[in-house]
């Protein structure tokens, strides 16, 4: 076994089936902590890098899923304010040819025959939204771990769109970058870090990180 | 689940798509007397369907969802076969079985339900076909009887496996020879109705969906006996079209012919005593209401 570090979770397209991150040896973070790539980092690195990441798409897209969209208890009231704000001030901040998008997830059904990528994404086959939006960036919120993990894999299989995940549990090894324990503070938290950041990321920097991150050797992880 | 949760966050009305907009300002959740008429005009809780065009099925499914007294708080439990594909399109929750498991799982369901939710009206409804109902999920449909489960069992009986391309199933009728059973089916339909009655089900109706009205009604006497005396089972009929060689247009005189008297879909119903003074006494605090609302009308 060789000690070599995470398995890197980057931007696919991967493979039909893109392992789960989990059996190629990479761990959640700790409280207080986040990943980058699977990399444990302390969390305020993660809300810079991911701020970063926004700012350097062209198409940088937040995904609500259901226990933010619905209205089903106080917290989740006060959460979909924090994203609706999170999403005003990426429109605010992104560079001008940026392209910002907030688009539902309102369920998990296995919408068939067709949904409309337009409006929607659907957990089963979120690559039709991503393609069809030409998303290069996008971040998870308010989506039960089962049916997020499912579709990060997907994503990962098949398109080249990064992925956040503002995990309101212990984190999502299947993105790109995943924070833990979202709370609203956490979500006003980002928007901070995009206003901060705001001008400093040149339009389509995403692309030059991602080719960076292509020539790392992507096994790594307890497991070679 | 109940419907003051079934509400979408201010924030992101706008960017739902219309028919979750739709569902929340115009569907029929809570509304009292909800029923078939609301078809078409309220939202019905079924947004398309992925049916065969024209399958009687789709007309089922409308009249079922419509006439649920408590849709927001009923879980439905599906089971393979043409009805699968459906329910992902209902706005009810649902739980998709092992093809034949489904009324193991009911059983779970509506234990668990009364357990986490005392004093709270839950309402499990089954709904299969006959090649789940009756064929591979039999030994669970009748020792969900046996045990007195109180949920309601509605069958979707086209007489054969439509999903998987047309094979013999027990309610087929003899002698009736589809796409993939070439021979001919060697023995009788099955009596599930009669054996329903024999396992302890309180009330056992079999007919087919020609009527909305009658559908209706059975549902809503299903749903309710369910809730306080014991199991109900619902056989109805929902010719495939496909496996029978009718065009989409002919559904409902294929079923209109099949419910002629002495033919085998006869409006059949077996209700238990208690079950009917259940019934009575409905009907008659029903008919107190309405008599004390129309006083309070008069008055005012
Ligand atoms: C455990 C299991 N056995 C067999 C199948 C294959 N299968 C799928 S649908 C189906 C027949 C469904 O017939 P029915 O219940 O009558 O429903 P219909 O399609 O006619 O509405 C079968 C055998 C399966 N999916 N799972
Ligand atoms: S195969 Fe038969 S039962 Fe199934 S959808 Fe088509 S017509 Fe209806
Ligand atoms: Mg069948």
């Amino acid at each position: 076994m060789n000690q070599s570090g995470p398995y890197v979770v980057r931007p696919g397209p991967e493979a039909f089936l893109p392992p789960a991150a989990a059996s190629m040896g990479n761990a959640l973070p700790d409280p207080g902590q986040a990943h980058i790539n699977g990399r444990i980092v302390p969390e305020e690195e993660a809300f810079e890098e991911a701020a970063r990441m926004f700012l350097g798409g062209t198409v940088p897209t937040i995904f609500p899923g259901p226990l933010v969209l619905w209205a089903w208890n106080e917290k989740a009231k006060k959460k979909a304010k924090a994203i609706k704000f999170l999403y005003d001030t990426l429109k605010e901040c992104a560079p001008q040819d940026a392209k910002p998008m907030l688009i539902p997830m309102p369920d998990y059904r296995p919408k068939y025959p067709k949904i409309n990528p337009e409006v929607e994404i659907n957990p089963n086959h979120p690559n039709l939204t991503i393609w069809h939006n030409k998303i290069d960036v996008c971040m998870f919120v308010g989506v039960h771990c089962h049916q997020a993990n499912l579709s990060l894999k997907i994503i990962r299989g098949g398109t080249t769109c990064y992925t956040i995940a503002m995990c309101a549990q212990a984190g999502h090894e299947d993105a790109c970058l995943s924070f833990r324990d979202a709370s609203v503070e956490k979500i006003m938290h980002l928007a901070e870090w995009v206003k901060k950041l705001k001008g400093a990321v040149p339009f389509g920097a995403l692309k030059k990180h991602v080719a960076a991150l292509e020539s790392k050797d992507r096994v790594g992880g307890t497991r070679n | 689940m109940s419907k003051e949760k079934i509400q979408i966050c201010e924030e992101f009305f706008d960017i739902m798509p219309p028919e979750y907009q739709a569902l929340v300002t115009n569907a029929t959740w809570g509304k009292e007397g909800r029923g078939w008429k609301d078809v078409g005009v309220n939202k019905e809780l079924i947004e398309q369907h992925s049916l065969c065009a024209g399958c009687p099925e789709s007309m089922a499914f409308r009249y079922i969802l419509a006439s649920l007294p408590n849709p927001e708080d009923t879980v439905m439990v599906g089971s393979t076969g043409c009805t699968s594909l459906v329910f992902p399109h209902v706005g009810v929750h649902n739980i998709h079985s092992l093809f034949g498991n489904q009324n193991a799982i009911a059983s779970g369901l509506k234990r668990a339900l009364t357990l986490r939710f005392p004093g709270k009206v839950k309402d499990v409804v089954v709904l299969a076909g006959d090649g789940a109902t009756v064929d591979i999920g039999l030994d669970y449909t009748l020792q969900s009887w046996f045990r007195q489960e109180m949920f309601t069992t509605i069958c979707f009986d086209n007489e054969l496996y439509a999903n998987t391309g047309g094979q013999e199933s027990g309610l087929m009728q003899k002698g009736f020879v589809a796409k993939m059973a070439p021979v001919g089916k060697k023995f009788d339909k099955v009596r599930l109705p009669e054996i329903a009655k024999e396992s302890g089900c309180v009330y056992v109706v079999n007919c087919t969906v020609s009527k909305p009205s009658l559908v209706e009604k059975v549902i809503r006497n299903a749903v309710y006996i369910a809730r306080e005396i014991g199991p109900t089972y619902i056989q109805l009929y929902t010719p495939c079209i496909l496996e029978i060689g009718k065009n989409s247009m002919e559904g409902l005189q294929e079923m209109r012919d099949s419910e002629k008297p002495g033919e085998r879909f006869a409006y059949k119903e077996f209700i238990s005593d208690q079950a009917k003074a259940f019934l009575a006494d409905l009907a008659e605090k029903e008919k107190a209401k309405k008599a004390s609302a129309k006083e309070a009308l008069a008055q005012a």
